[in-house]
């Protein structure tokens, strides 16, 4: 009965995504104030009854409901209880469930917190994202509906999928679709612009939060994926490009342009018309991402549901808001000229740099994902694009960025001396430099890559402390010290959020220049050296879990005869869906993670067991974090609350 | 669903795809095999280099990899005798030629075209900064009244 009251509140958001869509874009035209009034409470009863939908099926999972499809298919009694919550999205339909919630929750958020928008924008936003939903929610409808009965009932489930059993990926996909869907505001925001025709500093404050919080939440969930990767696919990878990353990181990319270019809008009002195209092909990269992830259309390692049939729908969608969307740009975007003027020595210029270089990376990544699909279909080539492809032909454009990042964050807007800010960043280059050639002598005869990597997070790491030390303005150290703490938070969370790329950078060029490994038959008893260190593989006992099997090793770790720690590597076996896992043994720390992996017992006696030392294996994640952090510290920044009072009475004097 | 559990058992093997007893006792040309079966990937598996990979077809290869290198053949003559095996499917980074050669210079194609862009049109916004500039004896006073 619940699950069927779920679906039926499923149709009815369907519909009121319908009156949402028609009835404010039509008052939006006709400027008549009371069918406008109809979008804010459609999109908060869309978003309660798409929540009764999703506390449904959350219900039918935790209580092993196995009438329904989607639970059997899904779900084990004996599954913890964690992932009794945690499979309701871990599979296509249930997943899709939470995409439209995420999606009406941001609806419904504009509905709240956008009080201080103009009536015709702020129905027209919300009319767009009522589109979007009547989009999926029909899609969920017809092709994926979660809420489908069996015949015959079985007495238990499949299980959910062993390697989705993980703390860090029950809440992975939350956060992915929280960025995912987030940038559905920014893209509303857009055509809401376009349809009225006008975009000023103010429209730039208004999109840059939405942005920014979906990119926050793209960061943390990248990072989280990509920890998950690191320690439970046991090869201490943590980044594959494999096309369900590239169809998150893409949007990333994108969403980190827009960022930047929004700031241009705000301050400045120029770069309009480009802003405007990056909001709409942000969210395009997000749905060409559910289409990848959904369709299965491109192979991947994470193609946990392939349908044709649902691929054509997605693709249906794409097409339709794309096209749509591209199209008004088109006709639309002369109208929106550019006030403000900048000579070519500029902060703007360097903005645009930087959004020309992150679309310019993402397209990179775009053409190789779906490479493999046009070769087949246009040049009958059967071929793969994948993580040696990605490594030589993306990061050159982050070395640039990198490169120019310190300069052209210290650069004043509108008209600069490059000589000026050059001298304040001497001392930086002149470390940074310094460090590279150190690192370059020290390491003889291995790749350039540690080198460089270093020398770019140094450089800019060092640039975010000069340019934030420089905000401080003259004076004494402690006069300067005391006006740090009183600089805007924006000011830090850009110095935050550049120190973290800096150190995303340095980190993941020292796990791959190096990293050691080490893979042997090691028998019980036996000692094995690993750098600095030997390990000892003291005994292999069988033990039970609460729906697996597990091997677990005892392995003692010494450095100079001194025990540092004693690891347990496992290996599971999840009888349910005949699945073996591999559970790496990592001891984690501030310069290098110990990583153990225990693999088949040999013929002849003893275990395969793989080793490594990963040096700053964790500075990848805390780089991410720290991006994530400085994207909180700009979110939380006076001004845009300060805005939302101080718009009122100025639009009263304009009047 | 059996096919897809099938296919996740396939994916999801176990992660030691390498085994001790297939690696070669010269470090060096260990280490070449590694660095080439990096780039070389499982036929039947999705997305997996064959290092990776637990299937027998990667194990075959492995070995066969391993084999050639004793032989003496180059790194190059041994990626040329998967291939002409296997097809370049086998290849995580296609060669540059032909139609590849547009996934290859896409990227910096498309930097080039965008920075030209980018320039004309900042060229034309320009106005004239230098006419708004301030003159010397200008900046001069505008330090003395920051200096205050």
């Amino acid at each position: 009965m619940i699950v069927e009251f779920g679906h039926f509140t499923l149709v009815l958001a369907f519909m009121v995504a319908l009156v949402q869509t028609v009835l404010p874009l039509w008052g939006a035209y006709r400027r008549d104030t009371r069918l406008m009034a109809v979008a804010d409470p459609a999109a908060v009863i869309q978003l309660l009854l798409i929540a009764t939908s999703f506390a449904a099926l959350t219900y039918a999972f935790v209580s092993n409901d196995f009438s329904v499809k989607l639970v059997v298919e899904n779900s084990h009694t004996t599954k913890p209880m964690l992932y009794q919550f945690a499979g309701v999205w871990g599979n296509h339909e249930g997943s899709l469930l939470l995409w439209v919630l995420i999606l009406a929750f941001f609806g419904a958020c504009a509905a709240w917190f956008g009080g201080n928008l103009p009536a015709t924008l702020k129905a027209r936003v919300l009319a767009v994202q009522g589109s979007i939903g009547v989009a999926f929610l029909g899609f969920m409808l017809l092709t994926s509906n979660p809420f489908l009965r069996l015949a015959n009932p079985p007495m238990n489930g499949d299980d959910l999928n062993p390697l989705l059993q993980d703390p860090g990926l029950a809440f992975h996909p939350p956060f992915l679709y929280l960025g995912y869907v987030g940038l559905s505001m920014s893209f509303s925001f857009a055509i809401a612009a376009l349809l009225e025709g006008r975009v000023d500093a103010a429209w730039g404050r208004w999109v840059r939060p939405w942005t920014l919080g979906a990119w926050i939440f793209l960061t943390i969930g990248i990072a989280m994926g990509s920890w998950w990767a690191y320690y439970e696919l046991g090869w201490g990878g943590f980044w594959f490009w494999d096309p369900v990353e590239n169809a998150s990181f893409m949007p990333w990319l994108i969403a980190a342009g827009l960022l930047h270019s929004a700031i241009v809008v705000e301050k400045r009002e120029s770069l309009k018309a480009w802003t405007i195209l990056l909001a709409i092909l942000a969210f395009g990269f997000s749905l060409t991402g559910t289409f990848i992830v959904r369709s299965g259309a491109i192979t991947s390692v994470h193609a946990f549901a392939n349908d044709p049939a649902r691929g054509v729908f997605i693709l249906g969608i794409l097409a339709f808001f794309m096209g749509g969307a591209l199209t008004l740009f088109a006709l639309r975007a002369n109208a929106l000229d550019a006030k403000g003027v900048f000579s070519m020595i500029s902060r703007e210029t360097a903005l645009v740099a930087n959004n020309l270089l992150l679309a310019v990376s993402a397209f990179v990544v775009f053409v190789g994902t779906i490479w493999p699909l046009v070769a087949e279909l246009v040049f009958q080539r059967k071929l793969s694009v994948g993580q040696p492809f990605f490594d030589a032909a993306f990061p050159p454009f982050m070395v640039i960025l990198a490169i120019i990042l310190p300069v052209g964050a210290m650069l004043p807007w509108k008209r600069a001396e490059l000589r000026r800010v050059l001298r304040l960043l001497t001392g930086p280059l002149v470390l940074t430099l310094a460090l590279a050639a150190l690192i370059w002598a020290v390491q003889t005869g291995r790749s350039a890559l540690g080198p460089v990597g270093a020398g770019l997070g140094a450089w800019v790491v060092m640039g975010a402390a000069v340019d934030l030390w420089q905000r401080a303005g003259r004076g004494g150290v402690l006069d300067r010290l005391a006006r740090l703490t009183r600089l805007p938070r924006a000011d830090w969370g850009k110095a935050t959020a550049h120190a973290g790329l800096g150190i995303t950078i340095f980190a993941v060029a020292a796990i791959n220049a190096w990293a050691t490994e080490d893979i042997r038959v090691v028998k019980i008893g036996e000692t094995f050296p690993l750098g600095r260190y030997d390990v000892t593989l003291q005994a292999v006992n069988t033990l039970e879990g609460p729906n697996y099997t597990t091997t677990m090793a005892d392995m003692r770790v010494t450095k100079a005869g001194a025990e540092v720690t004693v690891l347990h590597p496992e290996k599971r076996f999840y009888p349910v869906q005949a699945m073996p896992t591999t559970e790496a043994a990592i001891r984690q720390g501030v310069f290098e993670d110990l990583y153990l992996v225990i693999g088949d017992a040999q013929d002849g006696g003893g275990y395969a067991v793989r080793s490594y030392i990963k040096p700053f294996a964790d500075w990848i994640w805390a780089g991410s974090l720290l991006m994530a952090l400085g994207g909180i510290l700009s979110l939380s920044d006076r001004r845009f609350r300060a805005a939302a009072g101080a718009r009122k009475p100025l639009a009263v004097a304009a009047e | 669903m059996r096919a897809l559990i099938l296919a996740l058992m396939l994916i999801a093997a176990p992660a030691l795809a390498v085994q001790p007893g297939e690696m070669l006792a010269d470090p060096a040309l260990e280490a070449r095999a590694r660095a080439i079966s990096e780039n070389l990937r499982c036929p039947v598996c999705q997305g997996e280099t064959i290092d990776d990979s637990n299937a027998p077809i990667s194990r075959d290869l492995r070995l066969a990899v391993r084999e050639r290198l004793v032989a003496g053949d180059s790194d190059t003559q041994v990626v040329d005798y998967v291939v002409a095996r296997y097809g370049e499917f086998v290849l995580f980074k296609p060669r540059a030629s032909g139609s590849s050669l547009i996934l290859w210079l896409a990227g910096p194609a498309m930097l080039l075209a965008g920075a030209g862009i980018a320039f004309a049109a900042l060229r034309r916004r320009a106005v004239a900064p230098e006419a708004a500039a301030l003159s010397d004896e200008d900046k001069a006073r505008l330090a003395d009244l920051l200096q205050k």
